[in-house]
């Protein structure tokens, strides 16, 4: 009834705007910085990277323009908590209310056209799909190998130490978030670009929150944001797939069924970090903390 | 004994006239010292006399509002510690400046400029903790280390990059005696290569029997320069404090009545780490202060939380002038008249984010009449503050500064000073000198005497031994939850309570 390699190559895609999302949001954590603003960010790329699309044909343009907006977005996010000391979580969540609402105010124009139809990649994959799988094990050397991630990982660990050593905690943790913005537009923008093909309202539909639960989920580390990634794109396509086959079971209990996976597996998670004394959370020890140097 | 600065050709750092002012303090003001090479130079202060600050200016963290530093005859100016470390200055900071989660390996790496590559990196600082005789393994990670073998990360990551001048930020308060003077050994060593140190401190013994020079600051000032091992802790401790140290007054105390009853009160340990007290019993009379000593873990915690009523306890198991409390919370309790300061002062005793005033009402809101009718008396709070910080002599700005802002020697002085003013019947105090410097110590216990004086029983529970022998009458040992029969304190010597301790129980009572 199901072929699983259709399957999987159909989870691919399912799970990519989640992957780049997530990954994004992992080094911004890493850096001790929580960017709620996950969901606005994503769909800011979304609408950005469309409307580039459109307007010059070319799908990559359209990435590169989502990039940047998902960047540009995060901004304001980036100068309230680092230099004014806002808090984080009320920010990063004005950040995705902010997003949703310039998204759906400047998309008007963009409802009901088509975007440039996009050359497939290796193996009929989207090169996008690709990108995003290479990301991986590249953020996994950059935080584990390079001197710039350790930097990074010190900064989000102890920030006060990172300080005393003489590192500019809040540079990096602004490159972070522009990072984090960066692919958290590429995420939503595959979505617009390269899966729905076109502009709708509200067309992330709570992606950038389940990016958020992945980060968790990973224990903060990339080859677990992938496997988070897979699990809401499998549960996704699978549920879909059970839909179309004409399952007797309400459309509703399956359309919840990404949702309600990654919780179970959330709260599985943490039970487990809460019954046994050695596994213990990786989350870094400065996360959503404010950093002011007295100089 | 010379005053001021010493103009000789060996310095390898100067400082020439340093000041630094934040609002409302003058951190720093005219200091003028010098560090030569080979030398181990102590600089010596209490809390908040500006010893941090000036060290953090050499570091490069904070920039002098004015005044001059040399380094090797350069001229010293640090824009950020990198630019300090490139210069030669390497520091071991009071609280450990490293990162839990990353590896020992990974953490000296971030301390230095140009790290040579993992593996490389590896192999150095396995080749200099063998020189140094500092066992130490690249590859764990920070949070499995205890308090010694983290200190030897910060000192190998200084090692690493051969400094001119290592500065040691009170690298003794978190280490045992065994560890201390492992440190010591390694730091003559490096003296005896050419390094200049840097040596701050507040513990006067150590200090003597270590260092070649001490500048001693007061108040953010210079105060005086001298051989610490030419004088004696008490001289020391006076060019500290200014004046002489007064004696501990136990004059004036007589023993009343029966205040305070705990009888065989057993409890399960709280948590898988703590203590189960068991079958504990104590009496405590007016004008009495009742030592309690102990090794740390063996249920002093547990103890004063079952006194205070953060645990509750069987019934008749804890009485206050015949009434049972047994079943009563904190509040209950205090209204009673039995109080108590737990240790642990920023966090347990004190709230870090809220100002004076808010901590002051969290125990004195019923007894001081600050809370009437389940409103605030915000100004009658305030005043209590004021008068709290009036009395017990707490350097701060005002009652509205916030508790984490003040040194530990302060807070400790507001906390205690918070409860003895309430006047209580019953006081009992965990370590109320733990990691608080000379001056302010003697302060806090002279105060408790002062309270024991005026009629109150007060129930010290120390793991300094000095302390209980100068404080109490009658002393307790606690040992894995159970409590010895009390001993008369005078004439109690040192090897009888080490025995105490060990878990002889139910040893005779002397009777001289």
């Amino acid at each position: 009834m199901i072929d699983p390699v259709a399957l999987f190559v159909l989870l691919l895609s399912a799970s990519t705007p989640i992957l780049f999302a997530a990954l994004g949001e992992l080094v911004v954590e890493r850096a001790g910085v929580l960017n709620l603003g996950v969901e606005g960010m994503m769909i800011t790329g979304a609408l950005a990277g469309f409307a580039a699309a459109y307007h010059t044909g070319n799908p990559f343009v359209g990435f590169a323009a989502a990039a940047l907006g998902g960047a540009l977005i995060a901004m304001p996010f980036a100068a309230l908590t680092q230099f004014l000391l806002s808090n984080q979580v009320a920010s990063g969540l004005a950040l995705t209310l902010f997003g949703l609402g310039l998204a759906a105010l400047f998309g008007k124009p963009m409802e009901g056209v088509k975007a440039p139809a996009m050359a497939a990649g290796p193996l009929g994959l989207n090169w996008i799909v690709w990108l995003g799988l290479l990301m991986v094990p590249a953020i996994w050397w950059f935080l584990n190998r390079s001197r710039t991630g350790l930097v990074l990982r010190g900064v989000g660990e102890n920030h006060d130490a990172a300080h005393a050593l003489g590192y500019d905690v809040r540079r990096v943790r602004i490159a972070a978030i522009a990072f984090g913005g960066a692919m958290a537009g590429i995420g939503g923008a595959f979505i617009s670009i390269a899966t729905v093909l076109q502009w709708t309202e509200g067309m992330t539909a709570g992606a950038g929150w389940i990016a958020l639960a992945i980060v968790v989920f990973s224990n903060w580390t990339a080859p677990g944001v992938l496997a988070g990634a897979w699990l809401f794109g499998g549960v996704t396509v699978l549920q879909l797939r059970l839909q179309a086959a004409g399952v007797r079971v309400p459309v509703q209990l399956l359309s919840m069924a990404p949702y309600l996976a990654t919780i179970i597996v959330l709260v599985a998670i943490s039970a487990r970090q809460k019954f046994s004394r050695r596994a213990g959370t990786a989350a870094p020890g400065s996360l959503g903390q404010d950093f002011h140097a007295l100089r | 004994m010379t005053k001021g600065t010493n103009l000789t050709d060996a310095a390898v750092f100067r400082a020439q006239g340093i000041g630094k002012s934040y609002p409302g303090v003058r951190a720093n003001d005219d200091v003028s010292f010098s560090v030569e090479a080979g030398e181990i130079h102590a600089l010596l202060g209490e809390n908040g006399a500006g010893k941090s600050t000036l060290v953090k200016m050499i570091y490069g963290l904070v920039r002098p509002d004015d005044g001059e530093m040399t380094l090797n005859g350069q001229p010293h100016q640090p824009a950020d510690p990198r630019a300090a470390r490139a210069a030669g200055v390497a520091m071991v900071f009071q609280h450990f400046s490293l990162f839990d989660a990353l590896t020992v390996a990974e953490n000296i790496a971030l301390g230095m400029e140009n790290p040579p590559h993992r593996h490389a990196l590896s192999a150095r600082i396995a080749q200099v903790s063998q020189d140094f005789g500092l066992p130490l393994n690249p590859a764990r990670r920070v949070v499995t280390l205890s308090a010694g073998e983290r200190q030897r990360v910060e000192i190998i990551r200084c090692l690493l990059q051969n400094p001119r001048l290592l500065i040691m930020d009170e690298p003794t308060s978190v280490l045992t005696p065994q560890e201390a003077e492992l440190l010591f050994a390694t730091l003559r060593k490096l003296a005896d290569g050419g390094t200049a140190i840097l040596y701050i401190s507040h513990k006067l013994d150590e200090i003597r029997a270590h260092c070649d020079r001490a500048t001693i600051l007061r108040h953010g000032r210079v105060v005086d320069s001298c051989d610490p091992r030419a004088h004696s802790a008490r001289t020391l401790a006076a060019m500290m404090v200014g004046g002489e140290m007064r004696p501990i007054d136990r004059s004036g105390r007589r023993t009343g009545e029966v205040l305070l009853q705990v009888r065989a009160l057993s409890q399960p340990a709280p948590t898988a780490e703590g203590t189960a007290l068991k079958g504990v019993t104590l009496t405590l009379r007016a004008g009495e202060i009742l030592g309690i000593g102990g090794v740390a873990g063996n249920g002093q915690d547990e103890l004063l939380a079952a006194l205070s009523g953060e645990v509750r306890s069987a019934p008749g198991t804890v009485l206050l002038e015949g009434a049972d409390l047994s079943r009563l919370g904190p509040e209950g309790r205090r209204v009673a008249g039995l109080l108590a300061a737990p240790e642990d002062r920023l966090g347990h005793a004190a709230v870090p984010d809220f100002s004076l005033t808010d901590n002051t009402l969290l125990t004195a809101g019923a007894r001081k009449g600050l809370v009437r009718k389940g409103l605030i008396d915000r100004p009658a709070a305030r005043a209590y503050a004021a008068d709290v910080i009036r009395a017990f002599d707490v350097r701060t700005p005002g009652p509205g500064t916030t508790a984490k802002a003040l040194s530990g020697g302060n807070l400790q002085k507001f906390v205690i000073g918070r409860e003895v003013m309430q006047t209580p019947r019953v006081l009992a105090v965990n370590q109320p000198t733990w990691g608080v410097d000379a001056g302010a110590a003697a302060a806090v216990r002279q105060s408790l005497l002062d309270l024991a004086r005026s009629g109150a029983g007060v129930i010290v529970i120390s793991q300094d031994l000095d302390e209980l022998l100068e404080l109490s009458d009658r002393f307790c040992a606690l040992n894995e939850g159970r409590l010895s029969d009390p001993v008369t304190t005078e004439g109690l010597t040192l090897d009888r309570i080490g025995l105490m301790l060990g878990g002889a129980h139910g040893m005779e009572v002397a009777h001289p």
